[in-house]
């Protein structure tokens, strides 16, 4: 059986590991070793959540529940399935590299950044973990503190900028997440996800609260049209603040789609499910567009992760449609098991990108494409992670990345043929920016004498290139543990989406 | 009437603690040389602890009350929370303030009789159950902040916030007696419990204009005396002007005060006309939040800044009194309470940067204070993040029971208004951080620590209560509303 308090121990022992970095790692040594310690304690405890769990029993598992506030009803009240124990795995696996890939990079106050990195750490896996609204609200908006200074004070020129406008525009979407909890807690007098997804609401009520939540997460995602907070703050974030942007922060909002809109106000999400669903088309094909004409690679990027989370987006909502209206419980299974793949693999993909940036720049302090040119030739092994990654990027069979657009792409078409063929437009767009990405910066001649000087990996960039490497041939190859993993989890959602509520 | 009774000074005892041992500081501090000064310092503060003492031992159990001297004084639940929060905000008014005042040459024994003297005025108002003793209370505790705002003599600035706040508190308590005036016309009795009995709200009754009319002033004063806007326009000034060891005083305890004056005066005497109070309270609740957080975007004046962030949490804590039921008042009394233990870091934090000749309450006199001093800047940016309401600190769970309350209300429409003016506040709380975090510093040297190191561990600890209070809230909570659902009150 599993270790009691499993979920407890995964959330605090970073947020403790942070205070101990604090507190003794006045040294940047002790500080980088103390954290990549902690990160690693937490990611060897994340395993038996993944090998603990038992897919033939329905319902969340390693469930832990405290009275929290009595006046309220609200608990502290941990549980997980199968989609929050891929994302919790994926978190701390994250973390680890993240923390080992800044060890070069960030050479002042060490200790804040460490600890900066593993409050985030430990309140992401909160958010995947809470089964309490409240609780959940907490650890969504608390992770937006520590993410505010890692870009504020270690980011680049207009950090001041971007980091004030990911603060401020996150917070007002998820401000009025918190007016519609609030509705629902006067609704049902407990702040339980399970009792909110058993409420009697009304149309009108449902639309309200899936506007709400729409705004709290869509901001999140992003999707267009509230995504430009994401270039800004990928731009002017350190490296290791991007890999978490991109591989786990994202996810939040597909999570919460998954874990609100759908279950709580299904009628009003199969209502205006067109809406997003044209929203996570406008990512995939006009985003797609954007991040052609970007100069700057990180900005490209980021363009990139809006459209490929456009496909994770479509995936939910597609299979929304594919249940109530075509009566197809199976082609909404695979939409959503797509969405989730999508999400981990894109956790992979764009943490492996935003890593090779930070290699480059690293050696060059420019982000500039026009900067560089032909690093095949003086870092090859470097030019060969980023090659891969790159193709994963495109969604290339035997990576990660085709699994999840794949399965999202067959869904989109039992639904219909021509939001199929829209999204796999991207199939296009995707290679076209990637590749020529690629051709500018990796191949070609030499740029300049600056690249002409530029040192291979050393073994800490190996490690973390390799380790997100491995995890994308793994999904990419052979994603069946993983969507084993969630399969009851989806099954259960399909089934609670059958039936009409209102 | 019935007669004099023996017992009700055993109900006073707390207050009558604190005004004996006052005039006893009065006497000691007269006598003792201006270098043993900090005699007077302990003194006060063990009077303050020891009242408080008494106050919690002999509380009236939950749901109960004590009348004394026929209803002029009521020690109930409210009273009891109030004073507890109020006597320990002055207590952290006192430790913060002792380096401030002796740098400034403002170490005197008035600082302290004032500041005693007003809180037995707040004591007083809180405890209130007659319009006669609300007034007396008021005026002792303003009265006493008229001059504690003047307290530096040579300063320009320092005499004109008292002049103003003189003259508009005066303006306000005329308006108070007024409307007061009219409600005794209209029900004959000053005593709150007959008033709300009496009162005959109907519309047929031949006193209703007058009620009317003497609620209007009666929220008009309440407003002044909050500084709900558009009743504001001394409050920036006082803020600014006034030494900011008496800011301190009068962003904190004396808050918590006037929620109890609103609350006795509006629910206790007037809670038969709700319908029309909640109206009005509402409007100055919006003008409050509208007019708090946009002007506090243009201050670069961290004090005036942190006045208008006051009118913006008074018009936050005034949505709590629109539910009109407990719960909405334990909510608004709960966000009062954790606005009082906010405000009080904010001020220590400006008290701890100043020194001799410089006072730290320009905004870019807190730049770079991550690399001066990472502790401090820590305490600071909780503070903030807590003012701005985001979780997991307290101020985000005080604004999510008022929100509730509105909610629970019906009224949507205020919940949003709400939710958007406190996007708007985060702006200029998180520019304190971002000042802190991402600026360079003016000047490079490590922050010179104040010798106090009671004021340094009492902000500390005040810093990290708003911490475990985001996460450790419920008992807190749980005794607001306790005290909010008084049934009985026993003569």
């Amino acid at each position: 059986m599993p270790v009691s308090h499993l979920l407890s121990l995964l959330i605090w022992l970073p947020i403790l590991g942070a205070i101990a970095v604090l507190a003794f790692g006045r040294q940047p040594g002790v500080a980088r070793w103390l954290s990549v310690l902690v990160a690693i304690a937490t990611f060897v405890c994340s395993i038996p959540l993944w090998t603990g769990y038992l897919p033939s029993v329905p319902g969340m598992q390693f469930v832990e529940n405290i009275a929290w506030i009595g006046a309220l009803k609200a608990n502290y009240a941990l549980g997980v399935d199968g989609i929050s124990i891929a994302l919790i795995v994926l978190t701390a696996f994250t973390s680890v590299l993240v923390i080992i890939g800044s060890w070069g990079p960030i050479d002042k106050r060490v200790s804040q950044y460490m600890a900066a990195m593993l409050v985030l750490e430990g309140l992401l896996i909160g958010v995947f973990a809470a089964t309490d609204a409240l609780l959940f609200y907490v650890f969504f908006e608390g992770m937006l503190i520590p993410m505010f200074i890692i870009i504020g004070i270690w980011g680049g020129p207009r950090r001041v900028y971007a980091t004030l406008k990911f603060f401020i525009y996150t917070f007002l979407g998820s401000i009025f997440m918190l007016v519609g909890l609030i509705y629902l807690h006067m609704k049902t007098g407990e702040f339980s996800l399970a009792a909110f997804s058993h409420a009697s609401l009304s149309a009108k009520e449902q639309a309200w609260l899936f506007f709400a939540f729409l705004i709290a997460f869509a901001i999140k995602v992003p999707m267009w049209p509230v995504h430009t907070w994401l270039p800004d703050a990928h731009v002017e974030a350190p490296t290791g603040g991007s890999v978490i942007l991109a591989a786990i922060m994202l996810k939040v909002g597909g999570y919460g789609f998954i874990r609100f809109s759908l279950p709580i106000t299904p009628d009003a999400s199969q209502e205006y499910a067109w809406v997003v669903i044209a929203m996570s088309l406008i990512a995939i094909v006009y985003i797609g567009y954007v991040a052609l004409v970007q100069e700057d690679m990180k900005k490209l990027i980021a363009y990139s992760s809006i459209a490929h989370m456009g496909f994770v987006t479509l995936g939910i909502f597609i299979s929304l449609a594919l249940v109530r209206a075509n009566v197809n419980p199976l082609g909404a299974r695979l939409g959503l098991q797509g969405a989730m793949v999508q999400m981990i693999s894109h956790g992979f993909i764009s943490g492996a990108m935003f890593s090779c940036i930070g290699v480059l720049y690293d050696r060059l302090h420019t982000r500039m494409i026009k900067d560089y040119g032909g690093v095949a030739n003086v870092m090859p092994w470097f030019a060969a992670f980023a090659v891969f990654f790159a193709m994963a990027n495109c969604g290339l069979p035997g990576t990660s990345g085709f699994v999840g657009e794949f399965m999202v792409i067959l869904a989109a078409f039992q639904d219909s043929p021509l939001i199929a063929a829209v999204a796999a437009f991207t199939l296009i767009i995707g290679a076209a920016y990637t590749l020529w990405l690629v051709k500018r910066v990796i191949f070609g001649e030499v740029g300049n004498d600056k690249v002409a000087k530029m040192q291979d990996l050393d073994a800490r960039e190996w490690i973390v290139l390799g380790a997100f490497a491995i995890g994308v041939l793994a999904v990419g190859v052979y994603p069946k543990p993983l969507t084993d993993l969630m399969e009851p989890a989806v099954l259960q959602l399909v089934q609670q989406l059958g039936m009409a509520r209102a | 009437m019935t007669a004099f009774n023996i017992n009700d000074l055993w109900t006073i005892l707390p207050e009558l603690f604190l005004l004996g041992a006052t005039c006893a500081i009065l006497l000691i501090d007269l006598f003792i040389k201006p270098t043993q000064r900090d005699i007077t310092h302990w003194l006060s503060l063990v009077a303050v602890a020891v009242t408080g003492w008494l106050v919690c031992c002999s509380a009236p159990a939950d749901g109960q009350g004590i009348s004394a001297f026929n209803g002029m004084f009521l020690r109930d639940g409210v009273a009891t929370v109030l004073k507890v929060f109020v006597l320990l905000t002055t207590g952290l008014v006192f430790l913060y303030s002792r380096g401030y005042l002796r740098e400034r040459k403002l170490f005197v024994g008035e600082f302290y009789l004032l500041l005693l003297f007003a809180t037995l005025g707040m004591m007083l108002l809180v405890s209130a159950g007659n319009l006669v003793t609300i007034y007396l209370g008021l005026e002792l505790l303003t009265l006493s902040s008229y001059a504690l705002v003047a307290l530096n003599r040579d300063s320009s600035v320092s005499s004109e916030a008292a002049i103003k706040y003189f003259v508009l508190g005066a303006l306000a308590s005329g308006l108070l007696l007024y409307g007061m005036s009219m409600i005794y016309g209209a029900t004959g009795t000053l005593d709150l419990a007959k008033i709300h009995a009496v009162a005959d709200f109907a519309g047929s009754s031949p006193h209703r204009t007058l009620l009317v009319f003497g609620l209007v002033f009666l929220v008009v004063g309440v407003a002044f005396k909050l500084g709900a806007a558009p009743f504001h326009m001394w409050l920036p000034d006082v803020y600014q002007g006034a030494p900011t060891a008496v800011t301190l005083f009068i962003g904190s305890a004396s808050k918590l005060a006037a929620f109890g004056m609103t609350w006795r005066l509006l629910d206790g005497a007037m809670g038969g006309m709700h319908a029309h109070w909640t109206l009005m309270l509402s409007v100055l609740a919006v003008l409050s939040l509208a007019v708090g957080n946009i002007f506090a975007i243009a201050q670069t004046n961290l004090k005036r800044m942190l006045a208008y962030s006051t009118i913006s949490h008074i018009g936050f804590m005034l949505l709590g009194f629109v539910n009109g039921s407990s719960a909405g008042y334990a909510a608004a009394m709960f966000y009062m309470i954790s606005y009082s233990l906010m405000a009080a870091v904010a001020f220590g934090m400006i008290m701890l940067l100043a020194r001799a000749g410089f006072e730290a309450e320009e905004i870019d006199d807190f730049k770079g204070l991550n690399q001066r001093n990472p502790w401090y800047a820590g305490v600071m940016a909780i503070a903030m993040f807590s003012l701005a309401g985001v979780p997991p600190l307290f101020g985000f769970f005080a604004k999510l029971m008022v929100l509730k309350s509105v909610i629970d209300a019906g009224q949507m429409w205020l919940a949003i208004v709400a939710v958007v003016f406190a996007i708007v506040g985060l702006y200029y709380y998180l520019r304190v951080v971002k000042v802190m975090y991402f600026d360079a510093p003016q000047d490079d040297t490590p922050l010179a620590l104040p010798p106090d190191r009671s004021f340094r561990w009492v902000l500390s600890v005040n810093g990290l209560a708003l911490l475990f209070l985001g996460v450790a809230w419920g008992p807190l909570l749980d005794w607001c509303n306790r005290a909010l659902s008084v049934v009985d009150i026993a003569k």
